[in-house]
């Protein structure tokens, strides 16, 4: 047990989760006083006692299912027979051959048996067979599940199932729209248990023939805050965007922290005048209190089809982080550019005010395709002249400009008036000045360029950018 | 191991054990707590408003008939108000009472436990019979403050400079909650066990609601949980917590309604709900068709 246990530590922590030495120690401990026979007892225990932050959990689920996954369920029929008709299987492609088709209808109809009755045994079974018919899993082949999960999922015509398993709940019953609208739902939850049981048995399979660590290796998922922005799931989404207050709550007092520690300059008015007291001896040295450094910051997020998420993304964290600066004024561009900072505020939910940006500012000029160039020069005509040595200029996107005129001598000019320009890319720095990025022509006339590809990153910008050194962000 | 400390036999004890005073514990939370009690270990409870996190630990002391000690976490909160602290008042009339004794007599006599005001969290300790102590909402205490309860829950002792270190006489069982608002530190964390408390599946919320409103009928205990589980997967400002479907279950009860139609939810929705903004939007989410 011992060597399984350190292994899928050892798992836990290349997929980022911090396991301490001490929970370590914990984890064995709670080992020896459960009853190893249960599964979701040993699972529990692990839980408990290495994760003790709710986004690593997912981490540890994924690990958990590779490292004490069930053995695979033998099958009944006989093991040479299934492996032919799989690779015939895969080999005919999607047409397949006139045999599996009738299968195949067996299958659903086994399938729908079982999860309108929920009865675990006969899904679980039905599970086996569609892995085994439909999967065409090859051994030794070094893919990921992910891959035979859609195929076996693409094959089994989900959306049919789903609506007969809803028309087998539904009976003759005239349900009203709200009594279909629960009864939706519980299908889907039912779909989506099966999804999971076709997920765990392909897994299983795939633990049997190439061992736990290779396994783990290709289902391992970097954690939330590493996720890159750019390619980022919807389900990956959502939790980015549920990770974002704790985060920014974490920041602030981290902040909040470091200001409390700091003393200001000598008050030599004050220190003299407490002298006298002691005799003209400046025993007690006075100082002054540091004014809290709040900059001005001014954001420029593209808003183009590409970039929404992203900004979205900086959006939410600098408005989180808005107590922290003095002022924070909004815009949004695509091929030209719009203040927004009113559709922000203290009470007013922010989902809906980015949904505002996209349908109330107008951000569109020509054809809707980002013009950094028009964007640049339009704010600079309308805003520049309240620029000020105290403002911070962040500009959020990938400079992509469609091959259009950059003009990027403007941007110089938006410099020479402000305290800095920064610009955030959430493209590789591989990519910048490919194609029609015009990264380093804007790159010249920023005090610095982030490659910001993570919520990490994110974070760590936005904390520097609160420092109160004289040039805000240095430069990594 | 003593003899108070056998009460779970397997974590199903302890499902049971709770199931007799009305709290519906899933795997999760009876594993744990049955590991807290084997291990000797804090548990740190996490999770949305409302979903039981206080109740578990008051579940878990009337079930183990031990009394509960709570110290409920705020802002500025302090040593003085969660330790201990000296009883000034009675140290002044000590050195007052008596003028004639030298001087080092009475001060070590005035930092005796005889002027020591107990606070939950040493009172905790000091008890002699085995306590539940409660550590409520202890993401709102400062980082700092944190490291007050450090030392207590490692070492389950407190060390007072003047008297030297205060051990248990007995092991408390100790529950912390926290409802997230801010992360707690590595160190706090590293000496607890975790458990995260979701809002329950429908087939849970149904035997909650089935336990804790007794006169409810079968079908609209099922009813009220998927109407539940369905206004929690929209995207609302507040998702309404089991104590408010309890709440909703009793509203029916008493509108003696036996079925949940579009004109019951459209009436009784503030119950579940807190914001105006939610209420329109789920009316208008549940009663319109699904889509796909």
């Amino acid at each position: 047990m011992l060597p399984v246990i350190t292994g899928f530590i050892d798992e836990l922590r290349s997929a980022g989760v911090p396991v301490s030495m001490v929970e370590a120690i914990d984890g064995m401990k709670a080992v020896e006083a459960i009853d190893l026979g249960s599964r979701v007892a040993l699972r529990e225990t692990l839980r408990a006692t290495l994760v003790k932050n709710l986004r690593h959990e997912r981490a540890f689920d994924t690990a958990f299912d590779i490292y004490f996954s069930t053995l695979p369920l033998p099958t009944q029929d006989d093991e040479p027979v299934d492996q032919d008709s799989q690779s015939e299987e895969s080999g005919g492609g999607q047409g397949g051959s006139g045999d599996p088709e009738i299968d195949r209808q067996d299958l659903f109809d086994a399938l729908l048996e079982a999860l309108s009755n929920l009865d675990s045994e006969a899904l679980r079974r039905g599970v086996r067979d569609a892995v085994d018919q439909l999967a065409g899993m090859e051994p030794g082949r070094p893919v990921g599940g992910t891959y035979y999960l859609y195929r076996t999922m693409r094959r089994l015509d989900l959306a049919q199932l789903q609506a007969d398993l809803l028309e087998a709940l539904t009976g003759d019953e005239d349900l009203s729209e709200f009594e279909r609208r629960l009864l939706t739902e519980e299908v889907e939850g039912l779909i989506e248990r099966l999804r999971e049981e076709i997920q765990d048995e392909i897994r299983r399979r795939l633990v049997a023939d190439r061992g736990r660590e290779a396994v783990a290796k290709t289902l391992r998922r970097p954690l939330i805050e590493d996720i890159d922005l750019m390619h980022a799931t919807s389900n990956d989404l959502a939790e980015m965007e549920a990770a974002i207050g704790p985060l920014t709550r974490k920041l602030a007092a981290r902040l909040a922290r470091r200001r409390k520690r700091r003393t200001g300059r000598l008050d030599f008015r004050r220190t003299v005048r407490r002298s006298l007291a002691t005799g003209g001896v400046p025993a007690d040295p006075q100082f002054r209190h540091p004014r809290p450094h709040r900059p001005e910051v001014w954001l420029l997020c593209d808003i183009s089809g590409s970039m929404a998420t992203f900004s979205r993304f900086t959006l939410q964290f600098t408005h989180a982080m808005s107590t922290h600066f003095s002022k924070l004024r909004t815009f949004a561009f695509v091929d030209t550019i719009d203040e927004v900072s009113n559709f922000f505020g203290p009470g007013i939910d922010f989902g809906s005010a980015v949904s505002r940006i996209t349908t109330e500012a107008e951000v569109v000029w020509l054809d809707g395709h980002s013009d950094y160039g028009n964007s640049i020069e339009t704010f600079y005509s309308r805003y520049g002249s309240q620029l000020t040595p105290r403002t911070t200029v962040i500009v959020t996107g990938d400079a992509r400009n469609n091959y259009r005129p950059p003009r990027d001598l403007v941007l110089g000019e938006v410099a020479k008036k402000s305290r800095a320009v920064v610009w955030l890319n959430p493209e590789p720095k591989a990519y910048w000045d490919t194609g029609d990025s015009a990264m380093s022509s804007y790159g010249r006339h920023c005090t610095s360029v982030h490659e910001v590809r993570t919520l990490r990153q994110l974070e760590d910008f936005v904390e520097t950018l609160t420092l109160p050194t004289g040039n805000p962000v240095q430069n990594r | 191991m003593t003899l108070e400390e056998s009460h779970f036999a397997s974590p199903s004890s302890v499902t049971e054990g709770l199931a007799s005073v009305d709290y519906l514990a899933d795997e999760r939370i009876a594993q744990v707590v049955f590991l807290a009690e084997r291990l000797g270990k804090p548990v740190l409870v996490e999770g949305p408003a409302g979903v039981g996190k206080t109740e578990l630990a008051k579940s878990v002391a009337g079930l183990t008939g031990r009394p509960l000690v709570r110290l409920q976490c705020y802002e500025g909160l302090d040593e003085a108000k969660a330790l201990y602290e000296w009883n000034y008042k009675k140290q002044l009339l000590r050195i007052q009472a008596d003028v004639d004794h030298d001087w080092d007599a009475i001060s070590h006599d005035i930092f005796s436990e005889e002027f020591l005001l107990e606070r939950p969290l040493l009172e905790a300790i000091r008890s002699s019979e085995p306590v539940v102590l409660l550590i409520d909402e202890v993401d709102r205490v400062e980082v700092e403050t944190e490291a007050l309860l450090l030392e207590i829950l490692s070492d389950f002792q407190v060390s007072i400079p003047e008297l030297g270190t205060m051990e248990a006489n007995t092991h408390p069982l100790v529950f912390l909650t926290s409802n997230n608002t801010r992360e707690l530190s590595e160190a706090l964390k590293r000496r607890c066990l975790f458990l995260h408390i979701d809002y329950p599946d429908a087939d849970r919320e149904q035997a909650i609601l089935t336990a804790r409103v007794p006169d409810l009928s079968e079908h609209l205990a099922s009813q009220v949980a998927k109407v539940a589980r369905s206004i929690r997967s929209l995207d609302l400002k507040k998702a309404p917590s089991v104590s408010e479907t309890i709440d909703w279950a009793r509203t029916l009860l008493a509108l003696s309604v036996d079925e949940v139609d579009e004109a019951v939810l459209g009436d009784t929705l503030h119950v579940l709900l807190k914001y105006q903004a939610d209420i329109e939007r789920a009316a208008k989410e549940l009663t319109s068709s699904p889509q796909g």
